[in-house]
């Protein structure tokens, strides 16, 4: 008999999530993703100064700190006509590229590690044992000493009895695969990334004053000129070697040597349709330079990838908390909040549902990395093509969770890698003489702009009206409503709703394996609702029916 | 318990000495206490039962948990394993669902009066709080459930402390700060620890000396430790004698901009805002937006969203 599971909250997430699914014959038959959380950042934006916008939006979101700045200020850029100066492109490109670095760690350790390794059996591991398994799959090798310390370490306190953020975790459950030495090595790297994220976070401080919530930038560029000089670009470039030391020996052999006890979650989680903005302009010209192409694939036809047409974008409204049912682009939406009830057979998210062409598209690392790798991105079609043949699995078993997860950690190496030369690059610059970071402008009266990127989680859309000089309308469509929002007129589930389907669950009362999917995704809530008429401008009284 | 023994605990758990004695310093310079304070301080920071913490997202942008988790005196695995009991945090806890939604009962069954709660968030007051909703409990319900059965609770972050940018006008979802949201309901002791989001340094300094004094620290009108919040940016600006010589950036990028000249007239808020990003700088002592060539834009102080909006005009 088919029983109902909910999930609420759904906790290692930035937000509010709930899930809710059907399980049937120990598979997820069905599955409903509800955002329960509404702001309104939009509709406090309006009639401000567009300068500002950046510093509001950018509070969309504390995890992903800098992308809802940058996004903002590329597209109030976009909308004054002005063109930052090389060294701003490079700045922001670094600063991106940092963001990266620094939420990809903390996702797979952070947020996704304990749905695949049980802390508590770690205390069974031999630490000997564990440090010659270190050796086998880490450049860096491991040491017996140190697994020693970590397991007395991880004994003293679960004996202390207080379990603090490990309480009631699924410890034992039988979707845990791992031998107790690999769970060993990764409850000690889940210690270590907590220490190796603050040190990369403050690659953010380096050029951004400070991490979370970064302050450096201003439409035109960026302020931090007086931080251009050899101290601090060594010190940048010191913290970035040693994040790209933890990359290179600890995140992406653990995600390989994980995944290689989880080959069964290549089967499991996957979606049908990709899209990317693209990411990490080269020059001026975009689309065109981004390290990261723009695209969009239909039917997991990565040999055919898109163009992409923003105006082929659709936001649905039908089973949201939102009045009426039309289908409408984001720059001519209209919403009209009305909340009822949480019913998953009628409205159940305060999150619209983004389609392109009508479809549902998956954004974030595996949209970006197939894209990369069915235009023959070089460093993309290597990186992927080389973990194929590490885990002996064939090119379908990237449609999934395991393929979501791994595209994750290959991407942070390529985007790791491509910092060193917008260092050089800065470099070169200075050296030159060249120290320009801020083009003035002229505010108009009157005047549009978007702003496309990719960031960690996937593609994100800002849109200005600006009247007057001020806001008249701002707009964001986010990865997370993307991969997360609910059905769409068509009744089509949403990215993490399809993935979840045919999901097994072993024990409807510990559902391991559903969280496993969602966190896959790296659900980013808080930005994701958001309301605004660009025709009216009005502020709608919310109704509670 | 005698310094040694403290000592040999956590060189135990693979804590050097050292790098002990450096944090407790450096929270003890932080709390502007005296050098003499740092064995008291490490004492605090070694109890054999850590203080059960729970923490509670309301209205926010998990900005203010991912500034706890830079914290570097202590390590913030420290803080987690041997410090505090964190119990509930939806950030980075284990549990989910249902089994989440248990630990934090237990906790608050378990501990009753003596566990500390810390909120980040507005909580959404309008139409009987439905624009935030967890397990199906609005998040004022919950705020009513827990906080007034906490010791004290600790609001981080602008949003809980004064409301911050959901309540912005026109404030749509009716967010209101804590205190404000529970009124005469909220019977147990409020710290406030501003900021969008704040340096994690002052709310690890605020619990260690809850753990020291077995006390709130010393607070100022608005609820704030007078420890961090005492001085303006102005105050304490390493540029501070630029703007009494005169000497101003009026255009960012411009040669003044290069040389740390004061910002006031691109819209810096540091003469009205109280906090201690000048002193104790963020990131372990990186930078700080001023030092990056940017504004402050005032974000610890009460509606600043509006306050000290736009931005970029001078006071």
């Amino acid at each position: 008999m088919a029983q109902r599971i909910v999930v609420d909250p759904i906790t290692r997430i930035e937000g509010h999530l709930r899930i809710e699914v059907e399980v049937g014959d120990g598979k997820v038959k069905n599955a409903w993703s509800s955002s329960t959380l509404f702001r309104g950042l939009e509709i406090i934006l309006q009639g401000r100064d567009p300068r500002d916008a950046w510093l509001f939006t950018q509070r969309a979101c504390g995890v992903c700190t800098y992308v809802h700045a940058l996004a903002s200020v590329r597209c109030v850029d976009n909308a004054v006509g002005v063109t930052v100066p090389d060294n701003a492109r490079l700045i922001r490109n670094l600063l991106m590229g940092a963001q990266f670095l620094h939420d990809h760690i903390v996702h797979f350790y952070h947020l996704h590690a304990l749905d695949w390794v049980d802390v508590v059996s770690s205390l069974k591991a031999d630490p000997k044992k564990a440090a010659a398994l270190a050796d086998q799959v880490s450049p860096a090798g491991g040491n017996v000493n140190e697994f020693k310390a970590v397991k007395a370490r991880v004994k003293k306190f679960v004996d202390s009895g207080q379990l603090g953020l490990f309480n009631n975790g699924y410890w034992g459950h039988p979707a845990y695969k791992l031998p107790p030495e690999v769970n060993l090595i990764a409850v000690k790297h889940y210690l270590d990334a907590l220490r190796q994220q603050a040190r990369t976070a403050r690659m953010h401080a380096v050029f951004g004053a400070k991490n979370p919530h970064l302050q450096s930038l201003v439409v035109g560029g960026v302020t931090c000129v007086a931080d251009l000089n050899a101290d601090r670009i060594a010190e940048f470039k010191y913290l970035w070697k040693e994040t790209m030391d933890f990359v290179n020996n600890v995140y992406i052999p653990d995600v390989v040597a994980v995944a290689g006890f989880y080959k069964d979650w290549g089967k499991i989680g996957g979606t049908t349709n990709f899209l990317a903005y693209g990411e990490f302009p080269q020059s001026a010209k975009e689309p065109e330079s981004l390290l990261f192409p723009r695209g969009a694939v239909f039917k997991r036809k990565i040999s055919n990838v898109q163009p992409v047409d923003i105006n082929l974008i659709e936001e649905h409204v039908k089973r949201s908390w939102y009045e009426g049912d039309k289908a409408l682009n984001p720059a001519a939406g209209e919403t009209k909040p009305k909340y009822e009830s949480l019913d998953v057979n009628n409205r159940y998210s305060w999150m619209k549902a983004p389609r392109y062409n009508g479809e549902p598209m998956e954004v974030g690392p595996l949209a970006r990395v197939l894209i990369a790798y069915g235009k023959g991105h070089a460093p993309t079609k290597k990186a992927v093509d080389g973990l194929l043949k590490a885990l002996k699995v064939p090119q379908e078993a990237l449609f999934s969770t395991l393929g979501r997860t791994a595209a994750r950690a290959l991407e942070t190496k390529i985007i790791g890698e491509a910092m060193e030369g917008w260092m050089g690059q800065l470099v070169e610059n200075l050296k030159k003489g060249d120290t320009k970071t801020y083009q003035p402008y002229e505010m108009p009266a009157q005047a549009s702009g978007v702003g496309l990127n990719d960031v960690p989680r996937g593609a994100l859309g800002h849109w200005i009206e600006i009247k007057d000089q001020k806001i008249g309308n701002y707009q964001l469509v986010v990865p997370s409503t993307w991969n997360l929002g609910p059905r769409c007129a068509g009744d089509k589930p949403g990215p993490v709703e399809e993935a979840l389907m045919g999901t097994p669950v072993a024990d409807p009362k510990r559902p391991v394996e559903i969280l496993r999917t969602v966190h896959s995704f790296d659900p980013c809530i808080a930005c994701g609702v958001h309301v605004i008429d660009p025709q009216t401008n009005e502020v709608y009284k919310f109704k509670v029916v | 318990m005698k310094q040694e023994k403290v000592f040999a605990q956590l060189e135990q758990k693979g804590v050097s000495r050292r790098d002990f004695l450096k944090f407790c310093s450096f929270v003890s310079a932080t709390m502007g206490l005296a050098p003499s304070m740092t064995p008291k301080v490490a004492e605090a920071l070694t109890a054999p039962q850590r203080p059960p913490v729970v923490w509670l997202s309301f209205s926010e942008c998990t900005g203010c948990p991912e500034s706890l988790l830079r914290t570097t005196y202590p390590w913030i695995d420290e803080l987690l394993l041997e410090i505090i009991s964190l119990d509930y945090s939806e950030t980075v806890m284990a549990a989910s669902g249902q089994a989440a939604e248990d630990a934090l009962h237990a906790t608050v069954k378990k501990h009753p009066g003596k566990f500390i709660c810390v909120v980040d968030g507005a909580i959404p007051t309008a139409e009987n709080g439905v624009y935030g909703m967890i397990n199906g409990k609005t998040m004022i319900e919950i705020a009513k459930e827990i906080c007034p059965k906490a010791l004290a609770n600790i609001c981080i972050g602008t949003c809980s402390s004064f409301g911050g940018v959901a309540a912005a006008k026109p404030n749509p979802t009716g967010a209101k700060d804590l205190e404000s949201a529970l009124g005469p309901a909220l019977t147990t002791p409020v710290v406030k620890i501003p900021g969008c989001p704040p340096n994690g340094i002052n709310l690890v300094a605020t619990i260690v000396n809850f753990l020291l004094f077995g006390k709130l620290p010393d607070l100022d009108a608005k609820k704030r430790p007078l420890f961090a919040y005492g001085k303006t940016i102005h105050d304490t600006c390493p540029r501070r004698s630029h703007y009494e010589m005169g000497e101003f950036v009026t255009e960012f990028g411009s040669k003044e901009a290069a040389l740390g000249y004061c910002l006031f007239q691109l819209g810096c808020k540091g003469p009205e805002t109280y906090n201690n990003c000048a002193i104790v700088k963020w990131n372990d002592g990186t930078s700080w937006p001023v030092q990056a060539g940017h504004p402050c834009i005032g974000c610890s102080e009460p509606d600043f969203w509006d306050k000290m909006s736009p931005f970029y005009k001078s006071l």
